[in-house]
C-alpha cells in the first residue's frame, strides 16, 4: 500500500516537471534569444553560441524604433489612465452599491447590456468621433478612451462595496454625517484593497492593449505605445533584423508587469471568487 | 431622500391640475414656478436652459435631424454654379458626420427632456411646499443636497458623460451603419451612403455572405466551447495535482505556472507565434531529434492551425483556472472528503461526486463569462494566426477567423465594409446576450445564490 502511494507521488512529480518544462520553455526561449549574438530570427538550436547585450542596446539607439520613447508614452498614458479610471470606477461602484436611487436597477441592467456588445464593434465610430474632435494620433485620446471604458467596469469594485456593512453608514448618518463625509472618511479608508486592485489593473491595461492604440495612433510611430511598437517589429520584412531586439523589449516589459501581477495575485483571486460576477 | 418620497405623494400631473397659475405656467416657461416662489437662481437656470435649447433647436437640431434622414444629397465633384454659370468644385456632404450629428442631436434632445422633467418636478415640489405652508429651500440648500442625498449625482455625472460620448453614441452610430450601404465605395469624403433598411441582414443570413457567415459562426462556437472546457477541466486537474497530499514545494510549482499568467498576453502570444513558425525552434527541435523530416504546418494549415490555437490557448488559460480553483479547493469543507475516504470512495469518485460539482457551482458564472469572452477572443486569434491561412471561399476572412476578427478585418483592412461589420457586431451581441440569458437563469449557482 505504501509503495503504491510512493509510485503515485513519483508519477505526480514527473508529470509536474514535464508540464513545468512545457510552460516555461517559451519564456526561456525568448529570454535566451534576447541575449543571442549570432544568427537572424531563427536558428536551429535553443542555447545561443554567443551572448551579447547588443539587442538591448539596439532598442535604445535606433531612431526608427524609439523604444525609450514608446516606453515613456505608455508610462504617461498608463499613469493618467490609472488616476482617472480609478476615480471613475470607485465613484460608479460606490454610488451603485451604497446609494439607493431611482434608476439604479435600470442602470445596472443597461450596463450589463452595453457590456455585451463586442468592444471592437464601436471602434470605428469612436475613431471618427475622435477625428471629429481632432484628437486622433494623440496620447490624450488614448487616456480618454481607456478611462471612459472604466465607467462600465465597476462590477468587481461594486462587489467589494457590497460587503462593507451598511450599518456603518447608518450610524454615521444618525450622527449627522453627510453622504460625502461617509464616502471620504469611512468607506474610502476601508477600501484600500479594492482601490489598489482597481488602480493596478487600470495601470496595466495600456501596457497590454494593442488594438485600440493601433487604430487611434495609426502611423504616428513616435506616439506608439510599447505593445504596438513591439508588434510592428515583427512584420514580414523586418522580422529577421528585429526579432532579437523584439525579444529584448519583451523581456524589459514583462519584468515590471510580472512583478506587479505577482503582487496583485491575491486581490485577483478574491475578485474572481467573491464580487466579480453579479 | 425621505423628503423626495414625501413630495411624491402628489403626482406631477395632479399638481398641475390643482396648482395655481405659477405652477401651470412653468410647463411653458421653465422655472416660472421657481421664480414666483423666490428660488431665483434655480428659476433663472431653468429659464436659461430653455432659451438655449430653443435657439440650438432651430439653428442646429432641425438641420441635423434633416441630415439624419437624408444622410446627405451632394456628392463631391464639380457643380455648375446657378448664378454665374461657372463650374466649381465642392467637397460634398459628409454622410458620416450627418449621421453623427443627427444622433448627437437626438441625445441632446433627450438630455433636455430630462431637464424639462426636472423642471416639472421642481414645480410640483413647490406646490406641495405651498400646500403644507413650508419654506422653499434656498439655492444653497439645494446645492448642499449634492453632497448628501443626491451625492450619487455628483459622483456619477462625469463617468456617465463619458459613457454617453464614448460608449452609447458610438454604439448607436455603428448600429445605424448596419442599416446603410456604407462601405469603401460609399463613404465620405467623396461619396455618400444612404439608408437601405434590412438589406444587409438579408445578405448575411440568406444572401451572398451566408457562405462566409455560417462557417465562421460554427468555428466561433466550436472554438468557444473547446477553449472554455479545456481550460476549465485541465486547470482544475492541475490544481488538484499540485494539491496532492504529500507533494512538496507546492508554492514553487504554483509559482511556475503563475509566472506565465503574469507575462503580458500579447507578448506570450507573439512568442508562441514565432515558436510555431515553420523555421521556429519547435520545428527545428523535432527535426534535430529526427522525429520529422519536413516542418509541421502548425499555423499554416487550416486544420493544424485550429488545433494549435486551442493548445496555445490552453497554455495561456490553464494557469488562470488553476489559480482560482486552488483557492476554492483549499476552502472546501474537509469533513466531507474525509468521510468519503473512510467510506472507501476512490480518488476518482471523490473528484467526480464531491470536488468537481462544488468547484463547478462556484465557478459557473466565471465559466459563462469566459465562454462569452472566448466568442469575442480577439487577441488569441489575431496575434497567433491573424485569422489565416487565407480561405478563398470566405469573403475577406481566413480559416481560423472568429466573428470578431472578421469584424475587425472588415472595418480596418482593405475592404472597409462598414455595413457588413456592423451587422456582424449586432449578431455577436445577439449571440452573447442569448447565452448569458440562458446561462444566468438556468445555472444552479444562480438559483441557489452561492455567488450572488
Amino acid at each position: 500500500m505504501k509503495s503504491k502511494k510512493r509510485v503515485r507521488l513519483g508519477l505526480t512529480y514527473l508529470l509536474l516537471t514535464i508540464l513545468s518544462i512545457a510552460w516555461l520553455f517559451p519564456i526561456a526561449w525568448v529570454i535566451l534569444t534576447s541575449f543571442r549574438g549570432e544568427g537572424t530570427a531563427f536558428v536551429g538550436y535553443i542555447i545561443p553560441k554567443t551572448f551579447t547585450l547588443d539587442n538591448y542596446a539596439k532598442l535604445f539607439n535606433n531612431a526608427a524604433f524609439p523604444f525609450a520613447n514608446w516606453f515613456l508614452n505608455t508610462f504617461i498614458v498608463a499613469a493618467a489612465t490609472c488616476v482617472v479610471s480609478t476615480f471613475i470606477t470607485v465613484a460608479m461602484a460606490y454610488s451603485l452599491s451604497r446609494i439607493k436611487f431611482k434608476f439604479r436597477n435600470g442602470f445596472l441592467k443597461l450596463a450589463l447590456v452595453l457590456n455585451m456588445f463586442p468592444g471592437f464593434m464601436s471602434m470605428i465610430a469612436i475613431y471618427y468621433i475622435l477625428k471629429a474632435l481632432n484628437l486622433t494620433q494623440t496620447l490624450f485620446a488614448l487616456v480618454l478612451v481607456y478611462s471612459a471604458g472604466a465607467a462600465l467596469g465597476f462590477y468587481i469594485a461594486k462587489g467589494f462595496f457590497d460587503t462593507v456593512p451598511y450599518s456603518l453608514d447608518e450610524s454615521a448618518m444618525i450622527d449627522g454625517a453627510t453622504r460625502k463625509d461617509i464616502f471620504f472618511k469611512i468607506t474610502l479608508p476601508l477600501s484600500k484593497p479594492i482601490i489598489v486592485y482597481t488602480a493596478l489593473t487600470a495601470f496595466i491595461g495600456p501596457w497590454m492593449d494593442f488594438i485600440f492604440a493601433k487604430v487611434i495612433l495609426g502611423d504616428a510611430t513616435d506616439k506608439y505605445t510599447v505593445a504596438i511598437g513591439l508588434f510592428s517589429m515583427l512584420s514580414q520584412d523586418r522580422i529577421n533584423v528585429w526579432f532579437k531586439p523584439f525579444a529584448a523589449g519583451s523581456v524589459l516589459i514583462a519584468i515590471p508587469i510580472t512583478l506587479l501581477f505577482m503582487y496583485m495575485q491575491k486581490y485577483y483571486v478574491e475578485g474572481i471568487t467573491s464580487g466579480s460576477v453579479k | 431622500m425621505n423628503k423626495s418620497k414625501y413630495y411624491e405623494k402628489v403626482s406631477v400631473l395632479e399638481a398641475f391640475k390643482k396648482g395655481g397659475i405659477d405652477i401651470k405656467l412653468s410647463a411653458l416657461f421653465m422655472g416660472f414656478a421657481n421664480l414666483a416662489n423666490k428660488q431665483i437662481v434655480k428659476g433663472l437656470l431653468f429659464l436659461l436652459s430653455e432659451i438655449l435649447f430653443l435657439i440650438t433647436f432651430v439653428l442646429q437640431v432641425i438641420p441635423s435631424i434633416h441630415g439624419l434622414i437624408t444622410l446627405g444629397t451632394q456628392k463631391a465633384g464639380e457643380v455648375v454654379d446657378a448664378e454665374t454659370g461657372i463650374t466649381i468644385t465642392v467637397s460634398g456632404d459628409n454622410s458620416f458626420l450627418f449621421l453623427l450629428f443627427g444622433l448627437a442631436a437626438l441625445i441632446f434632445c433627450g438630455v433636455f427632456a430630462y431637464i424639462y422633467w426636472c423642471n416639472l418636478k421642481s414645480a410640483r415640489n413647490l406646490y406641495v411646499i405651498k400646500q403644507e405652508g413650508m419654506k422653499a429651500p434656498s439655492f444653497r440648500e439645494d446645492l448642499a443636497t449634492l453632497s448628501n442625498s443626491r451625492f450619487h449625482m455628483t459622483m456619477m455625472a462625469l463617468p456617465l458623460l463619458g459613457v454617453l460620448v464614448f460608449t452609447i453614441l458610438p454604439l448607436l452610430l455603428t448600429i445605424c451603419l448596419a442599416f446603410t450601404n456604407a462601405d469603401k465605395g460609399h463613404f465620405p469624403p467623396g461619396n455618400l451612403f444612404d439608408w437601405v433598411g434590412l438589406d444587409n441582414f438579408g445578405n448575411v443570413i440568406t444572401g451572398r455572405m451566408a457562405g462566409s457567415f455560417f462557417p465562421i459562426l460554427t468555428w466561433t462556437l466550436v472554438w468557444a466551447v473547446f477553449a472554455t472546457v479545456t481550460n476549465f477541466f485541465f486547470g482544475i486537474l492541475l490544481a488538484l495535482l499540485i494539491n496532492t497530499k504529500g507533494l512538496k514545494f507546492k508554492k514553487f510549482w504554483r509559482t511556475i505556472f503563475v509566472i506565465t499568467i503574469a507575462v503580458p498576453l500579447f507578448i506570450s502570444l507573439l512568442i508562441m507565434r514565432n515558436l510555431l513558425h515553420p523555421d521556429g525552434p519547435l520545428n527545428e527541435l523535432l527535426k534535430n531529434w529526427g522525429l520529422i523530416q519536413q516542418s509541421l504546418p502548425f499555423l499554416t494549415d487550416p486544420t493544424w492551425a485550429k488545433f494549435s490555437i486551442i493548445f496555445v490557448n490552453m497554455w495561456v488559460g490553464i494557469p488562470y483556472t488553476m489559480l482560482v480553483s486552488t483557492s476554492i479547493i483549499m476552502n472546501l469543507p474537509q469533513e466531507q472528503l474525509e468521510a468519503a475516504e473512510i467510506d472507501g470512495a476512490s480518488k476518482f469518485q471523490i473528484f467526480k461526486s464531491i470536488t468537481f460539482p462544488q468547484i463547478l457551482l462556484i465557478m459557473t458564472p466565471t465559466l459563462i463569462q469566459q465562454f462569452i469572452g472566448n466568442i469575442n477572443n480577439f487577441n488569441v486569434i489575431y496575434l497567433l494566426t491573424g485569422g489565416g491561412p487565407v480561405n478563398p471561399e470566405f469573403y475577406q476572412a481566413g480559416s481560423t477567423d472568429l466573428l470578431v476578427t472578421w469584424l475587425y478585418k472588415l472595418s480596418f483592412e482593405s475592404s472597409r465594409d462598414y455595413k457588413l461589420a456592423s451587422v456582424i457586431g449586432i449578431l455577436i451581441f445577439v449571440l452573447s446576450a442569448t447565452f448569458s440569458l440562458i446561462a444566468y437563469t438556468r445555472t444552479n449557482s444562480y438559483k441557489e445564490g452561492a455567488v450572488k
